[in-house]
């Protein structure tokens, strides 16, 4: 398994806003680092293939040998979890987890056992809007999984979170995610340091 | 190879679809205008320019008062306690079609009408209705109180709608520690912002004051009516032969609006100089502070009492018995009038409903198909979809249409009054869409895409239910917008659809207050079953889900 960004650099009215030619590799997360509003998370959408218009790009995102830069978002499967859980607020906790997950046998099931996996075993009929902090990401997390991605980008995933928590859900994700690439945005030098990969700007200079 | 592509021109095309009747419309009334030598036949129209001088300054003036009342309104009281239940009174009122706003408005206004009637005889001393012209006025300055009051209520929910965007409580909280009083923080540090965001709904409101029939028709001047009316009656007149001079006339008031949204964009430019000089200058006025906000309350209440009031009469007079001058009340109830006039009623009703049903039901196709295919940003000729035909009179498109309309033959009548009506509603349910959509989280559909959902499903599962509240607002003023319309029922038609509303218009003109009574109740309770319905049914579906019912 692999995410390969094949020169892949953004643009924005002529400036540039990122260069990246790496690719990353399952247990190996790579950390994308720099100061608010240089275009960390405008990568994360080009690999998403949700970039505004406004920007342009070019290069290729390369997932496990296929080459995805054309493909709609869903058609990636490239996972994505924000600062925030955006669970769907019309939706039970359950159905959350539902909506990720595709169509097959024991549903019920097996979304009851990635509430367990997270220690929410019984949430699955609570109200997403009565989730606290913690629990909402772990949700969040899960319905992310339940998709089966490919590959996983993290916005800035634990920055709302408060130190404890954040050390918890941290742990947790990595813990998740080891078997699959894994991009992390954040400005938090513990993030990177936590995901114990390399750390770059979007501009693909070491840090 | 660059990317992201840009979209296919979807959105276009259905924004040029919207527009067609409008420009059908236009095309019709100017070829009809050219080719049946229409603009001499104006030109000799006995008391044109007073007409003309009418409609432009009875709408100027209604603009100017309701814009100033409501800015005033939401500037001294917005955030203050006594604010949410003057919202709560005012919001219904948007429901009131024109005419049943017009009608309850005479209703009490009248000679004989309640004021009137609470009056005497013990401190007017008149025992019989006295011979005084209230309504109808040779000036129309009882026009132009109806339409600023029937307009106060749009503009200040227009502007509430973008209150919390602009982040005005805390401009005004910030302006305040600074010193400066409720009026002055309102002034300059929200009202510049704020009223980029009214200048549609200004254009809009002036557009229609200016050339409304429906409220001209019952407290308007009649000897000459403001031009509106007057080309309505060309419009009607027996045989062909006044359709040219109408067009014309049409084209005239298109003229007369396009130079008053002119006049009202330099006005705003250089007041928007002036209240720069002055916030520059340090003035604080807090002493304006107590009588600003007295005398928005005192015009918020006695506009929505008068309003409410209206249609409380209205009601009154369709079961009123005997109900001799000067009594307050009638001497005895009944529902004589409703049983006689069932048949006509539920006729009414149900054509009405039926077309507000069919035009609400695809205008909403069409302007979610619309918005789901614009992606995040409107371009210009979605734009101007969306906000031309609130600015073009329909009283200009209308003899042209009708025109159109008696080449293509009889048979297409329901086709016809449903375009006509789909022109003017589309825009109103796109304006109550398309903050709520955009407004969405972005990353919710990207969050779900990359779960793997489809646009397709995104839209069905995601969109459509969580937008289910603005869904249902938009139905519920598309609806009303719908149950209001009157010239393009009566003239698309030409009077074979009768509904609520041209019902009760058609009998304005006759004395018989307890039929018109009827009517208009029917007119007014009918929208008002949709937004009763787009206010409960969202909390009946989510009541388990608090993210949803929060504002």
């Amino acid at each position: 398994m692999s995410l390969q960004l094949d020169h892949l650099s953004i643009t924005l009215h002529g400036k540039p806003l990122a260069a990246l030619n790496i690719t990353v590799l399952p247990g190996q997360p790579v950390t994308l680092m720099a100061p608010s509003g240089t275009g960390k998370s405008t990568v994360l959408a080009a690999i998403a293939g949700a970039l505004d218009p406004a920007f342009r790009a070019s290069g290729r995102v390369i997932l496990n040998g296929r080459d995805v830069t054309g493909l709609p978002t869903h058609a990636r499967h490239i996972g994505l979890l924000f600062q925030d859980a955006i669970l769907f607020p019309h939706l039970s906790v359950g159905q959350n987890l539902g909506f990720a997950l595709p169509p097959g046998p024991n549903r019920h099931v097996r979304v009851e056992a990635a509430l367990e996996e997270v220690d929410l075993k019984g949430f699955g009929s609570r109200d997403p809007a009565t989730l606290s902090g913690g629990q909402a990401a772990r949700v969040a997390l899960m319905r992310s999984l339940l998709a089966q991605p490919q590959a996983l980008l993290l916005d800035e995933p634990f920055a709302k979170l408060d130190t404890a928590l954040r050390q918890q859900i941290r742990d947790l994700v990595f813990e998740k995610t080891r078997a699959m690439p894994v991009i992390l945005v954040t400005h938090d030098d513990e993030d990177a340091r936590a995901a114990q990969g390399p750390v770059l700007t979007p501009m693909g200079l070491p840090l | 190879m660059a990317w992201p592509r840009k979209p296919p021109h979807l959105a276009e095309g259905l924004a040029a679809l919207t527009l067609l009747p409008v420009l059908a419309g236009l095309a019709g009334t100017v070829v009809l205008a050219w080719s049946g030598n229409g603009i001499a036949a104006l030109a000799v129209s006995p008391g044109l320019a007073r007409s003309a001088a009418l409609s432009f300054g009875t709408g100027l003036a209604a603009t100017v008062l309701a814009t100033s009342l409501a800015l005033l309104i939401i500037g001294a009281l917005a955030g203050t306690p006594g604010f949410s239940p003057l919202r709560r009174l005012l919001s219904p009122l948007l429901a009131l079609p024109h005419a049943a706003a017009a009608l309850g408005l005479a209703f009490l206004f009248v000679p004989s009408g309640w004021i009137a009637r609470a009056l005497s005889p013990w401190a007017t001393g008149w025992t019989v209705p006295p011979d005084l012209m209230i309504l109808n006025d040779p000036y129309g300055i009882s026009l132009t109180l109806g339409l600023a009051a029937k307009e106060v209520p749009f503009l200040l929910l227009m502007a509430l709608a973008v209150w919390p965007q602009m982040d005005a409580p805390r401009r005004l909280m910030l302006a305040a520690s600074l010193g400066h009083g409720r009026i002055t923080s309102f002034a300059f540090a929200v009202l510049p912002a704020l009223a980029r965001n009214l200048r549609l709904p200004i254009h809009a409101v002036l557009a229609y004051s200016m050339t409304s029939v429906e409220m001209a028709l019952v407290l308007g001047p009649t000897l000459p009516a403001p031009l509106a009316v007057q080309v309505l009656r060309w419009t009607q007149a027996p045989g062909l032969a006044d359709q040219p001079k109408a067009a014309a006339g049409g084209l005239l008031l298109l003229a007369l609006v396009i130079g008053a949204i002119a006049l009202c964009e330099a006005t705003a430019r250089l007041l928007s100089h002036l209240l720069t000089h002055l916030a520059a200058s340090g003035h604080r006025a807090t002493r304006l502070d107590a009588p600003g906000r007295g005398f928005a309350r005192t015009a918020a209440i006695g506009m929505a009492a008068g309003l409410f009031a209206g249609q409380a009469g209205l009601l009154l007079w369709s079961v009123a018995g005997l109900w001799p001058f000067p009594r307050v009340l009638p001497q005895n109830v009944s529902l004589d009038v409703w049983t006689r006039a069932m048949g006509a009623l539920t006729g009414a009703l149900a054509n009405t409903a039926a077309l507000g049903v069919l035009v609400t039901a695809l205008s909403l196709c069409l302007g979610l198909a619309l918005l789901q295919s614009a992606g995040t940003k409107l371009s210009a000729p979605l734009t101007a979809a969306i906000y031309l035909p609130l600015l073009i009179p329909q009283i200009t498109l209308m003899p042209g249409l009708a025109a159109l309309l008696l080449r293509l033959g009889t048979g297409f009548v329901w086709p016809a009054v449903i375009l006509g009506h789909m022109a003017f509603v589309l825009p109103y349910v796109l304006l109550s869409l398309t903050g709520p959509w955009h407004s969405l989280d972005p990353r919710l559909p990207q969050i779900a895409a990359s779960l793997g959902a489809s646009p397709a499903r995104i839209f069905w599962r995601l969109r459509l239910p969580m937008l289910l509240p603005a869904v249902l607002s938009a139905a519920a003023l598309g609806f009303a917008v719908s149950i209001g319309q009157y010239l393009p029922t009566l003239l698309l038609s030409g009077g074979r659809i009768p509904t609520l509303t041209t019902e009760a218009l058609a009998l304005a003109s006759g004395g018989n207050h307890r039929l018109i009574g009827a009517f208009s109740v029917l007119q007014m309770a009918l929208p008002a079953v949709g937004f009763l319905v787009a206010l409960i049914l969202p909390r009946v579906i989510f009541a388990h889900r608090k993210g949803m019912l929060s504002p």
